[in-house]
């Protein structure tokens, strides 16, 4: 009887642990099994039988396919724009000393720290003060203003874990400074940049509370859903969000992995060798520092 | 070195400008909408109209309380949820670890609003969910789980639980074990090393999820909108309607300029006690 105890008590965490997991997994399953239904009505609610009609449909309801696409470019836009200027925006941060640091650092978090309804309706309140009319170009705005400090947090931290004497060798070769920046720095920060933009990229496909107050008539793939759960949603959209869950499953695997050999690579004292790599380390924002730290 | 002086300035400033003029300046305006007079028929002028704020506040008091008591409830629950599953992921999970941390973040890969929907799908009327419970009694015979409190706070919980978890895990990730260890040689219990060693050490991650899960949480209308009914509007409810329904500017600034304000004295006490640099995923560790 005490043995069964002991094993229980020691058990314990783990088991709530698997329950949690299987927490945050139930409605991604329930999405996933719910585009294999078959609905009677127009309400994909209750299981009615299995089809493969909605995957054979997938991109056949025109303004569907068409949110989705809008919904991508607007993503790729505010990638490349976002993970661009905050890219330079970490770089000043990390590498210089300059006035007004503390300010600087406050209006690259306080956006983070702010909801997105105040976001959106302080934005939709400036628009409508000058008369601006809403639509993309609203849109990219507001997408490229909110992922900025997602970047920033990203490549900040692979930064200062980042050797910096490769560099200078590379300098007192002879290099310029910007052979220099396109040779060792670019490569050597390219994984924090993948995982930056890829962040950006999922913040603005997913975004829905930020358009809402800013898309005028434009119509993106989390809006076109919002306005069909009034009345029904398609089951295609249960089959796009599956195709785009394997997608970004597949290309966070790849980042991670891709993190982990960086970051052995980096990883340059001899006696470090059990340095915590992969997802781990990319969730818990720890860093092999090799080095001195900056 | 007279030009380096300027280099910080010059690489910031595309990123500064952007966040000067969509986040900082949109606040401005809707300071100044927020003080104004009319409707949308016959424009709005500048009054300094302040019992704007008043107004709005003693007409959707009972919208900003239920924010607070649910987005509370809800990071109470998250915390009672994260703290357990980060510390097995870390400490127990061993080969499974990774599959366990990608299972707190696989709801990022898929949209905000069709996960909440599937709650909605999950919870329905006529699911098999609320037969069990109508079955043992949780609710009465004909009752409903959805368009009640459990269900947007259910949803509320779910759907900003990572954020307590990561950062949660990330500090228990730091902890040296060896202080746990000297504690259990210096006879503590497993009890009490816990409480006296790994909870305190671990108070920075408890506060940075706290944080990261409270702001949006209130915030938050897309779980009142899917999985609540009138019963269960919250603030974000109410300026989503004004803004863009009613088209009641003045009303609708005045509210999300109080709930920035009920944020903003949060993070800046947060801000003293931690830095404004431990937002940025820094320095977790003590």
């Amino acid at each position: 009887m005490s043995g069964a105890w002991r094993w229980v008590r020691e058990h314990a965490v783990m088991g709530f642990g698997i329950v949690a997991v299987a927490y945050t997994l139930i409605p991604i399953l329930v999405i996933a099994i719910f585009s294999f239904n078959d609905p009677k009505g127009k309400f994909n609610f209750t299981w009615e039988g299995f089809t493969l009609d909605h995957w054979e449909n997938a991109f056949g309801i025109p303004e569907l396919t068409e949110a989705l696409g809008l919904s991508l470019q607007l993503a790729a836009l505010s990638t490349i724009v976002a993970t661009s200027i905050g890219t330079l925006l970490a770089i000043g941060l990390v590498r210089y000393q300059f006035k007004g640091r503390r300010l600087a650092n406050l209006l690259i978090v306080i956006p983070m720290a702010t909801p997105e309804v105040v976001l959106g309706a302080s934005l939709l309140s400036m628009f409508v003060f000058i008369g601006v009319d809403r639509g993309f170009n609203t849109l990219w705005v507001a997408h490229i203003m909110f992922s900025i400090s997602f970047v920033v947090v990203v490549v900040r931290s692979r930064l200062i874990g980042f050797d910096r004497s490769l560099e200078e060798a590379a300098r007192d070769l002879g290099a310029t400074a910007w052979t220099t920046f396109r040779t060792i720095t670019l490569p050597l920060l390219a994984p924090g940049l993948a995982a930056a933009a890829m962040l950006a990229f999922a913040l603005s496909l997913d975004d829905f509370v930020i358009s809402n107050f800013n898309s005028g008539t434009t119509v993106t793939f989390p809006l076109f859903i919002f306005g069909a759960s009034q009345r029904g949603i398609p089951v295609e959209v249960n089959v796009l969000a599956t195709m785009l869950f394997i997608v970004t499953a597949i290309a966070m695997g790849f980042t991670v992995w891709q993190q982990a050999r960086a970051e052995k690579l980096a990883a340059t004292r001899p006696d470090d060798d059990d340095v915590d790599t992969g997802l781990s380390a990319l969730v818990s924002g720890q860093r092999p520092v090799a080095g001195e730290p900056s | 070195m007279k030009r380096r002086r300027f280099t910080p300035y010059a690489l910031m400033s595309p990123g500064l400008l952007w966040l000067l003029v969509f986040f900082a300046v949109p606040m401005f305006f809707m300071a100044i909408v927020a003080l104004e007079e009319g409707n949308i028929d016959t424009g709005f002028t500048l009054t300094y109209q302040w019992s704007n704020f008043s107004d709005a506040l003693s007409s959707f008091d009972t919208q900003f309380l239920r924010s607070f008591r649910f987005s509370i409830i809800a990071t109470l629950l998250c915390l009672l949820i994260a703290y357990p599953l980060a510390y097995a992921i870390a400490f127990k999970a061993g080969r499974w670890k990774n599959l366990m941390l990608f299972a707190v973040v696989a709801p990022f890969f898929t949209t905000y609003l069709i996960r909440t929907l599937a709650w909605q799908t999950i919870l329905t009327d006529d699911g098999q969910i609320a037969d069990v419970a109508r079955f043992f009694g949780f609710i009465p015979e004909g009752g409903k789980l959805l368009d009640t409190d459990f269900s947007v706070i259910m949803g509320i919980t779910y759907n900003f639980l990572p954020f307590m978890v990561l950062p949660i895990y990330a500090s228990l990730e730091q902890l040296d074990g060896r202080l746990i260890e000297a504690a259990k040689d210096l006879y503590s219990s497993s009890r009490s090393a816990f409480l006296k060693v790994t909870l305190p050490l671990t108070a920075p991650g408890i506060i940075a999820g706290t944080l990261l899960t409270f702001i949006p949480a209130f915030g938050d209308y897309v779980n009142a909108t899917f999985l609540g009914g009138p019963n269960q509007a919250m603030i974000g409810n109410v300026i989503q309607d004004q803004f863009l329904r009613t088209q009641n500017y003045p009303t609708a600034s005045a509210l999300s300029f109080m709930v920035m304000a009920v944020i903003l004295v949060i993070v800046m006490i947060y801000i003293k006690f931690a830095g404004s640099e431990s937002l940025m995923g820094e320095e977790v560790a003590p």
